[in-house]
């Protein structure tokens, strides 16, 4: 159990400087979950691609469903099911096929290697959560803006938002499912080398 | 681009560059290619009530498939006939009718105009006939499920097809050898910046580009035991399958004492398979051992029949862009567990996240890219690979045979109707 999931129960009610602590170690929690997610796209962005995988957890799911044009009364189902095809639902074992892919050096779509940037932004989670004990998971809701520029002129822009399950592993997190949704349903990016 | 070119010589195995990079010959494929050939559109288990439909593409155009008040399937041009407008904009859906954001006018589910804005007070007396202003339609023909259209009148499918009908026959029908398949689901769509042909030629049965796959094929992920990107546990004599109507395909004969361990890795699909193996050949016959492994129907409908079960339409966007659709079928009546597993697998294999697709679309990009030039449009490709190899077998009726597998067959057969279907065939 972290610090502060120990200390929160004995400061329920209580104020600093009239702000309630419970509310603090809510803005503590979120801070120290931004700071895990930039940090695991610093680690992308460097390409220290092993590296990453370890902020995974071996039950992931990682999935980037597809999203369709539909009427207005349907618009709710605009992001593809769980049973439907996909553009990537890999698990753990999948996931780090792809960095391998990329380690062998002769990933031709990624050799030489793509310039990549991720824009991790709008970063939340539920207002009443203030500490997670040891396992205990929540949601993460953020935004992402990434740019992809490859050999000579190509680039791609890709926004969209994630939703992550983060579950609480010592002093830091693992990611155990990744939900990824674009704003696009024809995908104006030739491939989906590099990562979310 | 000089017209005096031979663009196709299909004798010698040599193709012109120009017909990947020239705007003016891309003009005229829109018309004499897919202004005439069968293409394919979707498939029935999209559709399956009346008043269903999905959008689809025949060449840049866009086309909706519904399934009429009579259980038919119809194809028609999405314009509205007053001014154009697309009348759907939805990849799918249910309802009556298709209405015109524009102007009004709406059409019936069979592309029949059904209300015209203003008719009694602007039409009605000079005696407009609404049977003339219906939907255009196309000529629809189906094949196991699998729904093809085309815009020439006397359009005959089955000699369109040929023999190259075994090869869909075998492709979609259940692993059973009769049940239904069905599609997976959504559509993957996107664009790549690679001439159509280059990426539909590569599906015809490009056997030589092993190299692209290496690195897939060093991680594995194949369904059986992951290693390699397919199961390698039956040993299968590959041939190449080239006919005269443009189609092609590699097509493996499986040695029937061989015993089947496809898809090990589920213990639930490596049953239900060999369920399936066992039905398939009491009522195939011999046929249960004829796979198609890849083919191209021309000109631009390509499939996987076996590992992965996938359908990709190269939808030409422009003479450098292409959008690709890709599709996965199972069997309709499979277990939820076999449904998934092949889901899993035919998602890490193919799209533009496949890991196995990605490396294709490289090299067919920056081989568009590579070919534009002044210099480097002025020398043709090679397709010579084989050239003497080819004979027949009473397996394949109506396709010319490539024994070896490794050949160039299939650039043969596509570029010579093609040549045909461009009324270049006199430079052949």
């Amino acid at each position: 159990m972290s610090d502060i999931a120990k200390n929160s129960a004995d400061l329920q009610g209580k104020t600093i400087g009239g702000l309630p602590i419970d509310r603090l170690a809510h803005l503590i929690l979120i801070r120290e979950i931004e700071d895990f997610l930039y940090t695991e796209m610093d680690v992308l962005d460097n390409r220290e691609f092993e590296r990453w995988l370890e902020f995974f957890s071996d039950d992931l799911r990682y999935w980037m469903p597809m999203r369709k044009n539909l009427a207005f009364r349907d618009h709710h189902h605009d992001i593809t099911g769980p049973d439907d095809a996909a553009w990537i639902d890999d698990d753990k074992n999948i996931l780090t096929k792809r960095v391998k892919q990329i380690l062998t050096g002769i990933h031709w779509a990624e050799e030489p290697l793509s310039r990549v940037s991720h824009i991790i932004t709008n970063v939340r989670i539920d207002r009443s959560i203030t500490a997670l004990a040891e396992g205990e998971e929540v949601e993460v809701k953020s935004g992402f803006l990434v740019h992809r520029n490859r050999l000579e002129t190509e680039t791609d822009f890709l926004a969209g938002r994630r939703i992550d399950i983060l579950r609480r592993s010592g002093d830091s997190f693992l990611i155990a499912k990744r939900t990824i949704v674009i704003d696009q349903s024809v995908l104006l990016a030739k491939n989906l080398t590099f990562f979310f | 681009m000089n017209a005096r070119v031979k663009l196709v010589d299909r004798q010698a195995g040599i193709v012109s560059r120009e017909i990947y990079v020239s705007e003016e010959l891309y003009q005229k494929e829109r018309e004499r290619v897919f202004g005439k050939a069968w293409l394919y559109i979707g498939h029935e288990s999209q559709i399956p009530d009346s008043g269903d439909f999905i959008l689809s593409r025949m060449g840049e155009e866009s086309v909706i498939m519904t399934r009429a008040r009579t259980g038919e399937v119809q194809v028609m041009l999405n314009s509205c006939r007053h001014r154009g407008m697309r009348v759907c904009r939805y990849d799918e859906g249910h309802t009556e009718k298709f209405y015109c954001p524009y102007h009004g006018w709406s059409y019936n589910l069979d592309g029949s105009l059904a209300h015209v804005t203003e008719y009694e007070r602007e039409y009605k007396e000079q005696g407009f006939d609404h049977s003339q202003w219906g939907l255009i339609k196309a000529k629809v023909a189906v094949v196991r499920g699998t729904v093809w259209a085309t815009w020439d009148p006397d359009g005959d499918f089955d000699s369109y097809l040929g023999g190259a009908r075994q090869l869909l026959e075998l492709s979609f029908v259940g692993w059973d050898g009769e049940g239904a398949v069905e599609v997976v689901g959504s559509t993957q769509k996107w664009q790549i910046p690679s001439n159509w042909k280059i990426v539909a030629e590569n599906f015809a049965g490009d056997m030589l580009h092993v190299v692209s796959h290496r690195s897939v094929d060093i991680v594995g992920i194949g369904p059986n035991t992951e290693s390699g990107r397919r199961d390698a546990s039956h040993t299968a004599q590959y041939v190449q399958a080239g006919y005269a109507e443009g189609h092609a395909s590699v097509v493996g004969f499986y040695n029937d004492t061989d015993p089947r361990r496809d898809y090990s890795a589920s213990k639930i699909t490596a049953e239900y398979f060999q369920d399936c193996y066992a039905k398939r050949k009491r009522v195939l016959g011999d046929q249960a051992l004829i796979s198609p492994a890849v083919g191209t129907i021309f000109p631009n409908m390509s499939f996987h029949g076996n590992q992965p079960r996938t359908i990709l339409v190269a939808h030409p966007v422009s003479v450098d862009k292409t959008e690709m659709w890709r599709q996965y079928f199972v069997d309709r009546d499979a277990p939820r567990e076999v449904k998934d597993f092949l889901r899993k697998y035919y998602l890490r294999y193919s799209g533009p996240a496949g890991l196995t697709e990605q490396d294709d679309m490289e090299n067919w990009n920056y081989a568009t890219n590579a070919s534009k030039g002044f210099m480097a449009r002025q020398f043709p490709y090679n397709y010579a690979a084989g050239i003497g190899n080819e004979t027949t077998t009473n397996r394949l009726p109506g396709a010319t045979v490539e024994v070896n597998g490794q050949g160039e067959l299939h650039g043969r057969s596509m570029y010579g109707k093609w040549a045909e279907f461009m009324g270049e065939a006199d430079h052949v």
